[in-house]
């Protein structure tokens, strides 16, 4: 029997980046917060300390900070004719948990979308016909929501992390140095972008001979110190190399720990419990508002959370689940296309292109999680698609986040993986090889999608959330122009050889690709093709709200974080302008 | 069937710490598992703190195998010995003390499975669904063993893989690895040939506290620095070869010399 706890005016579910963000708003607006956070307290000094945070084994193989799956882990299978099975061991994403959660060990790489990536349906099907947004079963939309609207809070996500990089784009007017295709940035970024290593250098000139137009990722690992609007400091990064799946030992990479938790721990009007996993939403007997959430600490202890608001502030796919998990919202249907509760699941599209010199000293093991220098030139629609059979592209980035030797020594094509011509493949290439990323977009397809397991059970007897996805026909072209288009620059850096990691063949859960998950939970104009409207609150339940990736219709060629967490202050500041004072629908529908 | 599976991780991780108040015991001990098992906690007014507490790596001690057996060990040293042997351009697998890695691993928590699902059903998947065994990895390294060691002296007329030459010796990881060599007893040999070479290379590269990487001998042959902290003097020296010496945790031996 659940413990009745004393009522709150916001309850989050997960502690993260949305988490923090929306604590640190909610608070600052007066009111009593708390945050449910399933895994552990984490702090820089005790678990990520300098002096053994550079450890490959322990954080990237044995997975220290990512989710423990022994316990709760979701099913898995390319298609609906296959039966799912569980996702045994992390692999091809590598979930958060804890305080912190993915921030804690994310690259900080921080993008905007393009203005036409919020308009995917619309704009592609104006300059390219209906066919090209439909076709491939896509299932494609507008989000609901612009660039412009969204601006102000890429803004302040910006100004949070102190996010170092070059504008390219300043109020309409275009700058040397930056990315020439972005959105139109109010201001120019809060600190300038970090020095490029040599490899990375030799892209960007690679890439400007070829006429194309690079310029510095945009970075939340600090190229300088730096004070946010908080109070809270960052050091300078020294390029350790151990910042994408580990924690930052040195306070120079943003996350939530060395930008908003110090601030917001001292508010009393803000409480943390770890170690609590929500259960489920409760809701009223006419099932149109929330009451709380029920939870069970890892004393096994269940309680009662009452709350006027309810904030699902986990990782995408334990929002969708929750969802799923309390009956709310219709549960997609691929058959029939009618629900919208786990509909329009997508990933991202990765492949990339290996670069071997015989006379160059690159030194990878200098690297930090955004260290890169990347053309912008074949993502979204900033090239003519006509006749190349696909929507949407990627950005290219000549990328350096370390050289950790289990996962990152690059041999030649046609090298064995084990034996002494792979040792002796190792020992000539490590210090001069490199690899250039290429980061595509994932167009959500009628047969991607998430829905509740039928056989497995967590361990508290709840259906596991079920994963539904393959890349579609329309991915894998993207996939394989871009990687053409990332060849040409890795040979006009005149290497002694390259090496083309194509994106081949249904999606495999065992080699790392990307944590960057969408959709379940998609954003949208109306009720019948979303969860949530623009400002992340629900449709048909509107005092809960749910934030993160999981609102995107589709996915754009970039990282997601910083588009989360513009929607995430977009989502608060109609909290504070509108909802406190009229609780109900910030959108008619 | 989860929650056995669950229970049973439960009580090992416990048992590890000999824990008095759950609570107390989280708090003071300096090495904790950092995910599951953990007590809930409310924590309000600042960020906690306490001195001395950190979440520092399990060091492996000791010497001599504590999960294999004599025989199991004989196969992983004649294979360690073909995934990366040994010759002048730098260490192989056994002269980096990779058995004894893969001996720790599989008797702590990894060889346990702790970061594994392994609830059933256990259905055969599709490749691309990844892991499918219901074997822990020590279980697995347990069975895979036994059933090569069989299908060599049932089909291949030694008595054992070790007793294989070399070349033959490759010719059945070869088989292995890519799946076209059936083993019996129900074990999956080409899941196994992939942990077993991820295994091994993680022993070969990782931070020598965990027992491979003897001397940081791997990480000198690719010219890899190990554990530093700080290269932003390096950022700009394109080309150049950063002359740092090569340090892990424990840091190197020059420091430890009398």
């Amino acid at each position: 029997m659940a413990t009745n706890l004393n009522p709150v005016d916001a309850v989050l579910v997960g502690f993260g980046w949305t988490g923090a963000i929306m604590g640190q708003q909610l608070c600052d607006a007066g009111l009593n917060v708390v945050a449910l956070e399933r895994g552990p307290w984490r702090d820089t000094a005790t678990d990520f300390a300098p002096g053994f945070a550079q450890d490959e084994l322990r954080y990237m193989w044995r997975h220290h900070l990512f989710q423990n799956v022994s316990d709760d882990t979701l099913t898995i299978r390319n298609n609906v004719n296959q039966e799912a099975l569980p996702m045994r061991h992390l692999g091809s994403f590598l979930l958060g948990t804890g305080v912190g959660s993915g921030g804690v060990h994310w690259n900080g790489q921080i993008w905007r979308f393009l203005p036409t990536d919020f308009l995917t349906k619309s704009h592609n099907e104006k300059r390219y016909g209906r066919k090209a947004v439909s076709g491939y079963d896509m299932t494609v939309q507008d989000w609901g929501v612009t660039y412009d609207e969204l601006e102000p809070h890429y803004d302040q996500f910006d100004k949070l992390c102190g996010t170092s990089g070059k504008a390219g784009n300043l109020q309409g007017k275009i700058q040397p140095g930056g990315n020439p295709f972005e959105g139109p940035r109010a201001n120019e970024f809060p600190t300038p972008p970090m020095p490029q290593t040599y490899g990375p250098t030799l892209f960007g000139k690679a890439a400007a001979e070829l006429g194309r137009h690079p310029f510095p990722h945009p970075t939340g690992n600090m190229s300088q110190a730096y004070t946010n609007p908080l109070g809270a400091q960052l050091g300078a990064c020294t390029y350790c190399g151990f910042c994408e799946k580990f924690g930052c030992g040195n306070y120079s990479k943003a996350s939530p720990q060395t930008t908003i938790i110090p601030y917001l721990l001292r508010k009393s009007n803000f409480t943390l419990k770890t170690e609590c996993e929500v259960l489920r939403i409760e809701l009223t007997q006419d099932r149109k508002r929330a009451t709380g959430v029920t939870y069970v600490n890892s004393a096994g202890e269940e309680f009662f959370q009452p709350a006027e608001m309810v904030i699902l502030s986990a990782y995408v796919l334990h929002n969708v689940r929750l969802l799923l998990l309390s009956g709310i919202g219709k549960p997609y249907d691929p058959k029939t296309g009618e629900g919208v509760v786990g509909k329009n699941y997508a990933y991202q599209t990765m492949s990339s292109v290996n670069v071997f010199f015989d006379d160059k000293i690159l030194n990878p093991f200098i690297g930090a999680g955004a260290l890169a220098t990347v053309i912008d030139d074949f993502n979204g629609d900033n090239f003519d698609h006509h006749g190349l059979g696909f929507i949407g592209g990627a950005y290219i980035a000549g990328m350096v986040t370390g050289g950790r030797p289990i996962e990152m020594i690059y041999t030649p094509e046609g090298t064995p993986k084990w034996g002494l011509e792979w040792k002796h493949a190792a020992a000539k290439n490590y210090l001069r090889s490199f690899s250039l990323s290429i980061h595509g977009s994932c167009m959500s397809a009628r047969g991607n999608y998430l829905d509740l397991d039928p056989t497995y059970r967590d361990i508290h007897g709840r259906p596991m959330l079920r994963m539904t996805f393959d890349f579609s026909e329309n991915d894998h072209k993207m996939s394989d122009y871009l990687t053409d288009r990332a060849a040409e620059v890795a040979k006009a850096m005149n290497p002694r050889e390259i090496k083309l990691n194509r994106r081949t063949g249904s999606w495999d859960v065992t080699p790392y690709q990307t944590t960057h998950n969408t959709g379940g939970a998609i954003m949208g104009d109306n009720p019948k093709n979303s969860v949530v409207n623009k400002y992340l609150q629900l449709w048909d339940v509107p005092n809960v709200f749910s934030m993160g990736s999981g609102a995107f219709p589709q996915n754009a060629g970039y990282n997601p974080t910083g588009t989360v967490a513009a929607l995430a202050y977009m989502s608060a500041a109609a909290i504070k302008s509108q909802y406190l004072k009229s609780p109900g629908p910030l959108v008619r529908a | 069937m989860v929650s056995k599976v669950n229970l049973q991780r439960r009580q090992l991780l416990v048992g590890g710490v000999a824990v008095g108040v759950a609570g107390a015991a989280a708090a003071t001990t300096a090495v904790h598992d950092g995910e599951l098992g953990a007590p809930p906690r409310t924590i309000r007014g600042s960020v906690p703190w306490q001195e001395g507490a950190a979440d520092s790596p399990p060091a492996v001690s000791g010497s001599g195998y504590v999960y294999f057996t004599p025989v199991e060990a004989v196969f992983i040293e004649a294979a360690a010995a073909r995934l990366i042997p040994n010759d002048e351009v730098g260490p192989g697998a056994v002269e980096a003390n990779v058995p004894f890695f893969l001996d720790r691993q599989l008797a702590g928590p990894f060889g346990r499975g702790d970061h594994y699902y392994l609830g059933g059903p256990w259905p055969k998947g599709t490749p691309q669904q990844g892991y499918q065994s219901r074997f822990n990895p020590a279980q697995l390294y347990r069975a895979a063993i036994a059933a090569i060691d069989q299908y060599v002296s049932a089909n291949l007329g030694a008595g054992s893989f070790a007793r294989l030459a070399a070349q033959d010796q490759d010719k059945f990881l070869k088989q292995l690895e890519s799946g076209d060599l059936k083993l019996g007893g129900g074990v999956d040999g080409k899941a196994f040939f992939a942990m077993l070479l991820q295994n091994t290379r993680e022993g070969y590269f990782s931070d020598p506290i965990y027992g491979g990487n003897k001397d940081m001998a791997a990480w000198k042959m690719i010219g890899f620095p190990g554990a530093h902290y700080n290269y932003k003097d390096w950022v700009s020296r394109h080309g150049e070869r950063v002359p740092f010496p090569t340090v892990g945790f424990k840091g190197r031996p020059g420091w430890t010399e009398a």
